[in-house]
This record gives structure tokens, sequence and C-alpha cells, in this order.
């Protein structure tokens, strides 16, 4: 086929086509009271690797979510089948699974019409990229590899999303959103380097440039030393830090305190970090991403969650609001948009972290270590101890050894088992904060930090 | 539609056309239709009472030598026609930066209907009955002093895939999977403490009906798991030390997925996933030469029925090679890798041993354990038995954390429960339990197995890789076995 007929597909759900589906699947429920939400994608990733592309994909799919409530019960069904058939079905099924239950007396009314901060996050740019455009970024990183005699390999991908929701009682919200995205590693002999972006607008990214920055880091790295476990001052770069943050923050969740899972039950109001972390869950930042609304049609409010090293608030849906205002009536809770949808038993989650930086360069961080470890990203986190925070993982792609103020060259990967909370009391610089894209956790707004005493228990073979 | 003999059969037919008259020297196609049902319970409520089904049409394609694939779940013809157009075209595009042309190892053309074992439907069940046997269990959980949090589920597949491709294939397969399991949480003054039932992370999962949930035995074993619970807050600490470690049958199951079944993913020791899921120390200069684990280690893939009810047991992979049983480690030496049609050449095979795997209609299949296992000890031996031969260690039991490197060397597990031995006894349990260390340093350390009637093929559904990333259920069977020489207790290390 030409060149010229590779044409991305683009998204056909706006809002009056969604509003006219959610019109008929509320009219097809024999609910009490129902909400229904619809959810479209167009999304393409094209991954290389060995310096060529090896997986090459795209699909496009619209999932029609039905939540009936009926006689203080509640359930949900589910279906990518938008003919009236399947969406009826849909409907009944929700029903007949609501009417099973025992009822539940602390069971909410549906809200009432929401207004919602606006916020502008697709991009016809982004939506345009084709077949053929993503493959010419990924030559220009191949191009990076090969002229440095590497190997290459990652992703390019873009997405269209849309999101729309609708009750019973009137409230209706919508968005629309774009999504681009590289990540780039690049294998030497004996190291490797590695770069990601992510953003609403491919303008924003420059996978060429996060090719060179991978490479560059494999260079620097080449040939890695063995350094003894122990504790080190670790200069964590923007992506190892919101991979670790991304494990604390459901603990943030009003629904997590109050089920005694989280790590900041009996700890609200407390010191409990350094006086120079200071976090606020923001859906409007400017480099934040994700619609201003949550998974029952509330506003995401911006909550700040962390003043001066201090757990100032938690974030709460509307059922755990209304069972704080019960339960700690003083705690003063009330609904801030962040629940995930209904049923669930998790409650809610902050999932627009912003974490003020300073204006520490991370060279200069360098500058300032007699003795210290740069860490690129880290690679499999898991929770060992859910109460002290304790997060065990090993560094990946890029882990430096500092010596009296200079990057010496390359370590061998590390094993933690590091409290984060503990991390989070011995930060002693911040860098400017950028959004940062991991691989373990959402992307967020976080600085490079440096902090003293983070503790490496083990050591790999490479 | 579902039912119905020839359902699926027009729309694949529709784009491997289109396919191949748009330039596909190869094109297959997968047509999924899948009704998953999530009960949930907490703390004596319902949580989630959640019904999802999902339909849709993947196209996967070869044209000038790479691969294209576009997903859709509009089943007009127009827009099965857009799709297939749409694989060609990504697949020109991944031509532009390709090295070699792609060659698939040959596989023959079968037409095939195939059902899994499921003695009762699910789906057959009503919802009511699933939330009575949790909230029994809930029940008899919380009445345990000191559980703070109850969390129990259920959960329900039903798939059936038509995999059509432009050699001829037809296969028609259809699995049911369940599962089941809770978790009793206790919070104390300055921890908290969980023992789950009968696994972690939501429990068993294999690939049978509702009979599965009659045999877990759920209410039965629920105050033991409550009062466990709770007893670990009394517990000392699994000290620091490096010595002898039992681990029950789910955590084994666990250590082989992360340092057996994932080095052994060929793709990955070819380099496919560096950018993300990692690399594998096993490079194919050592296939067949290293010694991987003791002389009792001996492990396969395999997704036949024969081998059991898993959740990587199938008739057929996603690209149409018939299931298959593959000696990964024979008497400790590593013998084989799980392979793909396209990758098979690699090691000099002239044939995939049929490991191919998609999440869904929506999504590649890429290279993914089916059932890795490995067999119990021929000898009679039981985990009393075995603990009863142990001088000094600690048992450890149900996984609570889990981490590798990307090249799959160094791993650390942590567990609910430990228990100390001494003397051929547990003495006491241990809290926080945890071990670490290389992957065939560990294995080869492994000097007993318990046999057969303590092998369980447990059910992992979790397992994610690639990119976008995929989420798929593999099955794993084991027995307790013991290993010597262990660092124990890492996590926890002073000042951690």
């Amino acid at each position: 086929m030409p060149a010229e007929h590779l044409a991305a597909p683009q998204l056909d759900l706006d809002r009056a086509r969604a509003r006219e589906i959610l019109a008929q699947a509320l009219a097809a429920s024999r609910a009490d009271a129902t909400e229904v939400t619809l959810h479209a994608v167009i999304s393409a990733l094209t991954r290389f690797a060995n310096n060529a592309i090896h997986q090459n994909v795209a699909e496009e799919q619209t999932v029609l979510s039905v939540r009936a409530l009926w006689q203080g019960r509640t359930a949900r069904a589910t279906t990518n089948r938008l003919d009236a058939e399947g969406i009826s079905a849909a409907a009944d099924r929700a029903l007949e699974l609501a009417r099973l239950q025992a009822p539940d007396p602390d069971l909410l009314p549906l809200p009432e019409p929401q207004s919602y901060p606006s916020v502008a996050r697709s991009l016809a740019a982004t939506a345009a990229l084709s077949p053929a455009d993503r493959a010419d970024f990924v030559r220009q990183m191949v191009a990076v590899a090969v002229a440095a005699g590497m190997t290459t390999a990652g992703v390019m991908a873009n997405s269209q999303t849309a999101f729309a929701m609708a009750n019973s009682r009137g409230l209706e919200a919508f968005h629309q959103e774009t999504s681009a995205e590289y990540s780039v590693t690049m294998l030497a002999a004996n190291s490797s380097g590695w770069a990601k972006g992510n953003s609403p607008d491919i303008a924003a990214l420059d996978p060429a440039a996060g090719a060179r920055t991978a490479c560059e880091k494999a260079q620097a790295s080449a040939n890695p030393v063995e350094w003894a476990p122990g504790k080190y001052t670790v200069i964590l770069e923007p992506a190892a830090v919101l991979d670790l943050l991304g494990f604390l923050f459901w603990d943030f969740g009003g629904l997590s305190v109050l089920d005694q899972r989280s790590c900041l039950t009996g700890r609200l109001g407390q010191q409990l970090f350094g006086a120079n972390i200071q976090v606020t869950d923001d859906v409007s930042h400017l480099l934040q991403s994700g619609a201003p609304f949550d998974g029952e049609g509330m506003p995401r409010l911006r909550v700040p969650l962390v003043e001066d090293g201090v757990v100032k608030n938690l974030v709460y849906a509307r059922p755990t609001a209304a069972r704080m205002q019960r339960e700690q009536p003083t705690a003063g809770a009330r609904p801030t948009g962040h629940g995930f949808p209904l049923p669930n038993e998790y409650g809610e989650a902050p999932l627009n972290i912003v974490v003020a930086g300073g204006d520490v360069s991370t060279q200069e961080m360098i500058a300032s270590t007699p003795k210290g470890i740069l860490v690129t990203r880290l690679w499999y986190i898991r929770e060992v101890d859910p109460y002290r925070k304790i997060l065990t993982g090993m560094t990946r792609d890029g882990t430096f050894r500092i010596e009296n103020g200079r990057i010496a060259g390359g370590i061998r990967n590390f094993r933690f088992n590091q409290s984060v909370i503990e991390m989070l009391q011995n930060v002693e610089l911040l860098g400017p904060a950028v959004r940062a894209s991991g691989e373990e956790s959402f992307d967020m707004v976080v600085p490079p930090i440096k902090v003293r005493d983070f503790h490496f228990t083990e050591v790999t073979k490479f | 539609m579902p039912g119905k003999d020839r359902w699926g059969r027009d729309w694949a037919g529709w784009a491997l056309d289109t396919a191949v008259q748009r330039g596909a020297s190869y094109a297959d196609v997968r047509i999924i239709s899948e009704r998953h049902r999530a009960v949930s319970t907490k703390n004596g409520k319902a949580g989630t009472v959640a019904d999802n089904e999902t339909l849709g049409l993947g196209i996967r394609v070869i044209v000038d030598g790479a691969w294209g694939f576009a997903a859709t779940d509009r089943l007009a013809r127009t827009s099965i026609d857009r799709a297939a157009v749409h694989a060609v075209a990504i697949a020109r595009a991944s031509a532009q930066v390709r090295r070699q042309p792609l060659r698939l190892a040959p596989v023959d053309a079968y037409q095939a209907v195939w059902h899994s074992p499921c003695e009762q439907d699910p789906f057959a069940i009503p919802v009511d009955r699933n939330l009575q046997v949790l909230l029994a269990v809930d029940q008899e959980l919380r009445s345990v002093s000191g559980v703070t949090l109850v969390e129990a589920e259920m959960d329900f597949r039903r798939i059936r895939q038509l995999f059509v491709s432009s050699i001829g294939s037809e296969i028609d397969q259809t699995r049911v999977l369940s599962g089941a399991g809770y978790a009793a949480t206790s919070f104390g003054e300055s921890e908290i403490q969980r023992r789950s039932y009968p696994n972690s992370f939501g429990g068993q999962f294999q690939l049978r009906g509702y009979e599965l949930i009659d045999s877990l035995r759920l209410l039965d074993n629920a105050r033991r798991v409550g009062e466990e619970a709770v007893a670990l807050h009394q517990a000392p600490q699994c000290p620091q030390l490096t010595g002898t470690v039992i681990l029950d049958s789910s955590q084994l199951g666990l250590q082989i997925h992360e340092s057996i079944g994932h080095p052994i993913e060929l793709d990955r020791v070819l380099g496919a996933e560096a950018n993300f899921a990692g690399m594998s120390f096993l490079t194919l200069d050592q296939l067949g030469s290293l010694r991987y684990g003791s002389n009792l280690v001996n492990v396969v893939a395999d997704a036949t029925l024969d081998h059991g009810p898993g959740l990587g047991t199938f008739a057929f992979d996603d690209e149409g090679v018939p299931a298959q049983r593959t000696d990964i480690i024979r008497e400790g030496r590593f013998v084989g890798y799980i392979s793909s049609r396209e990758t098979a050449h690699a090691i000099g095979q002239t044939r995939s041993n049929g490991c191919m795997r998609a999440e869904s209609w929506n999504r590649i299949p890429l290279i993914r354990m089916t059932n890795i296992s490995i067999l119990p000890g021929e000898a009679p031996l039981g985990l009393e038995d075995l603990i009863a031969d142990t001088a000094d260690g600690v048992y450890m039991e149900t996984n609570r954390s889990w981490s590798i490197d990307d090249k799959r060397y160094h791993f650390q597990f942590g567990c609910e429960a430990g228990w100390e031995i001494r003397g051929g006894k547990r003495v006491r349990l241990l809290k926080n339990p945890s071990y670490s260390g290389i992957t065939t340093e560990f294995w080869n350390s492994m000097d007993a197995i318990c046999s057969r009637d303590h092998w369980t093929l447990w059910g992992t559904p979790n397992c994610g890789k690639g990119q976008p990333q995929q989420t798929m259920g593999t099955g794993h069977g084991a027995a307790p076995a013991r290993f010597r020489n262990v660092k124990i207790g890492g996590a926890y290390a002073a000042g951690s």
C-alpha cells in the first residue's frame, strides 16, 4: 500500500456521540439509579530491539460500563458491544448482580451534576502520528546506537483516549487526551543506559536526544566495578524517585487509613518526612495528565498532601469521606475527587503527584558529593514491609560511582532494601521538578534528589 | 455469536482475505470472546461485584519480511477490512527499520475444536452463592481477635478463541479458569502483618470450573490463617544468617516463575525485551552445558492437559502450534528454552515448542510461560518428613514480596510466615522471613524435594511482560523443597 495512505486512524468519540451512547445506556437500565461510563481508545506502539523494529501494533476499542443501584445494592457490568442488544444486556447484568446482594446501609445515592476544572490535553499532532512517523523516530534512535557501535531497544508510541460518564441524576463529564511516549535503552558490551519521555504533546518529546542521553550513560558506565553493599549517599534521577514514591502514595487514600493498611495509620499530622518535602496532588498542573474527575464523576480537587514534611491531608472518594465523617468527625474529611470506579475495595488514591523541587542541578549534586552513587533507573520494586514502607528493588541501566565530586565510572547494580519514609527524612538536596516517566509507577512531576544513607544490601553480577 | 458452529469464521475470513490481497505473505487472525466475573468481600460486606465481557479481533501479518498487527472491537466488515489494511501498513513501516526478513519455523495446518475440562460452569453459579461462601470465610476470620482487615475474592473467566491463519489452520478453543483466596490483615501498634490462603495475591487459580472452589477448603482454613496473622506480631524477627531454608510449594512455584520461567524465554534471551522486562543470563552458549541446579532439579515446560489443569494449559498456542512438553532442566543440566516460530531457529530447532500466548484479542502473542514445573521427588517424602530431617533452618510459607534483577541473576523473596526449625522440629513462628541469592547457586543448593502427593500445580494469574504490557496466567507445579547455605533475612538487614 502506498505510504500516502498510511494516515493514523482518528478517534470518533466526541462529546456529542458519547452523550448519545450514554443516554441510550441510561434509558436501557431498569435500576433505581444508574451510572454509565464510556472509554474509547486508539493506540499504537512501535517496539524495537537489536536495532530493528520487531513488534508494531495498534488497537481501537470502546468500552461501556454500567453501574446499577437497586434498593441499597450496587454492581457493575462492562462490555464493548455497543449495539442496542449489547448495551441492554450490560444494563440487565448489572442490575441482576445488584439484586443478588444484601443491602448496604452505607451505599450513597449517585452524585448530582458537578463542574470541573478545565484541562486541555488533546493534541492533534500527537493523534496524527502514523506508523511511518513512528518508524522515523525509531530510525533516529537506531542511528544513534549504530554510530556509537551499540545495540538499542525501546518503544515509540502514541494514543488518543476519550472518557465520558453520565448518571441518572444528570451528571455529565467528558475528557479527551492524547499521549506520546518513547523509551530507549542502549546496550554496550558490559553496560547500558536508558531514557524515557511521555507527554500529551509529541512536540514536547525529543526521542533522538533521549537516545543520545542513554548512549552517553552506557559509555560512561562501561566496565563497571563492584562496590560493597552498604549505606551510601545517593543521587536519584527523577525516574528513580517516581518509581519509589509510586509505592507510597496509595497510602494517602482515606480508605487505606480506615482499613489500617496504610503506613500513615496513626501518623496523620506528624512530621513524618524532612522539612524540605512538599507534595501536592494537582490534576491541573501544566505537566500533569489525566481527567479532571474521578470514577464517580466528582471533580478532582487540588490537595496539599505533605507540607514541610508533615502529612497534612488524605484524598477521599465520596463513600470514604462519608465514612470518615461518621467515624472520625473531627478529621474534616470531604470528597476530593480521587475515587476509583465503584464498587471497589480500594477506595481512592492521588494520581497527579507533584513533588516540589529545588534549584540544585544534578551536576551540582554530584559536585557536592565526595563519595556516592548516581542512579538512573530502578527495577522490580516491591514492598517488603507495609508500615515501615521498606521497598526492595534493583538499580538498572546506568548506575555510577561518584568520587571526589565527579562521576568516576560505572558500578555493578545493587539491590536496595530501603524505607521510603526514612529516605524522605534524609533528602539533602532537590533539583528542579520535571514530568518523569518510569516503568513501575504512573507518571509524576518530581525532582532529582540527593539522599544520605540509602541502603544497598546486595550486589548482582553486572 | 458464541455457540454457533461458524462463530467468527466470516470475520476471520474477511480479515485474512484483505490482508493477503494487500500483500501479506502470512497472516493470522484471533477472535476472542471473553466473559469475566470478579466477586470480592471486605470486612463483612460485598466489595467488587462485576461482570465484564469483551469481544474483538486482532490480525497479525507479515509484509516485506516484517510484522504488523492491528486490533478492533468493531466487527462490521468495513471495520475489519480497515484493521487488516492498517496491519499491512504497520508491517510496511516495520520493514523500513529491519535487519533481516522474518523467518518462521513451519507449522502444520490444524482444524480443531477444544474445550478445557469444566465440571461446573462458574457462570451458572449465582453471585449470591459466591458471596455466601466468601462472607462465611470473612466471618470466621473476623472472629479472631486482632484481625483488622479481611479480604476474600473469587474470579472466573471463560475465554473462547478462534485462531485462523493463511496456511489453513482453524482452531476453536474454549478455556474456563477459576480462582479464589483470602487474606487476613492485622494492624498492631507499629506493624502490619498478613496471612493469606491458599496463596497470596488472589489465592489459587486453575483451568477448572467451580469445582476448584469446592476443592480449596476455604472455610476450613480460615481460623488458622486469622490466628497466624495475629500471632506474627508476637513472633521474633527472622534472623539474618546463612543457613537452610525449606520453602512451601506455593513459594517454590514463584521461585520457579522468576528464576527459571523468565530466564528461559527465548525472546528475552535474544534481546526483544531489553528495554522493559529485561534480558537473561541464559545466553545461547549455555544450552546443554550449564549446571542450573543439583541433580534433583528436573523442570519441564508443559502445556498439555496430562500435566494438569494449569493456567498454562491449552491445546494450541496463539500461533497455532500444538501444546507440548519440553524438558528445561534435566537432572540439574539446562537443556531447553521456551520458543516461538520466529525464534526456534536461533537454537537450531526446526519447530516452535508452542509457547506464544496473547492476553486478549488486542495484543500480539509473545513467548510466555506455559506450566513451568519442577518434578516431584521419586522417594516418598512429605513436608513434615522433610522438617524432621532438618537439624536447623527456617521453613517459609506464602509469598509476600518478590524481586529479581533484569537478567535474572539476583533475587530476593519475602514470605508471610516462617518457622524456626531446631532438631527436626518447628520450634517457633518467625515474622518477616526473607531469603535472597543468585539463581544458579540457589538451585544447585537444593538437596531435597517432596514427592508427588505434596506437589501442587499453582496458578500465577498476573505475570506481566511486553509493551503494551500484557498480563498472563502461568502454571507452576511444585512440592516443598530444601535449600542449603541460603542468605536469610537480608530484607530486614540492620538499618534498612
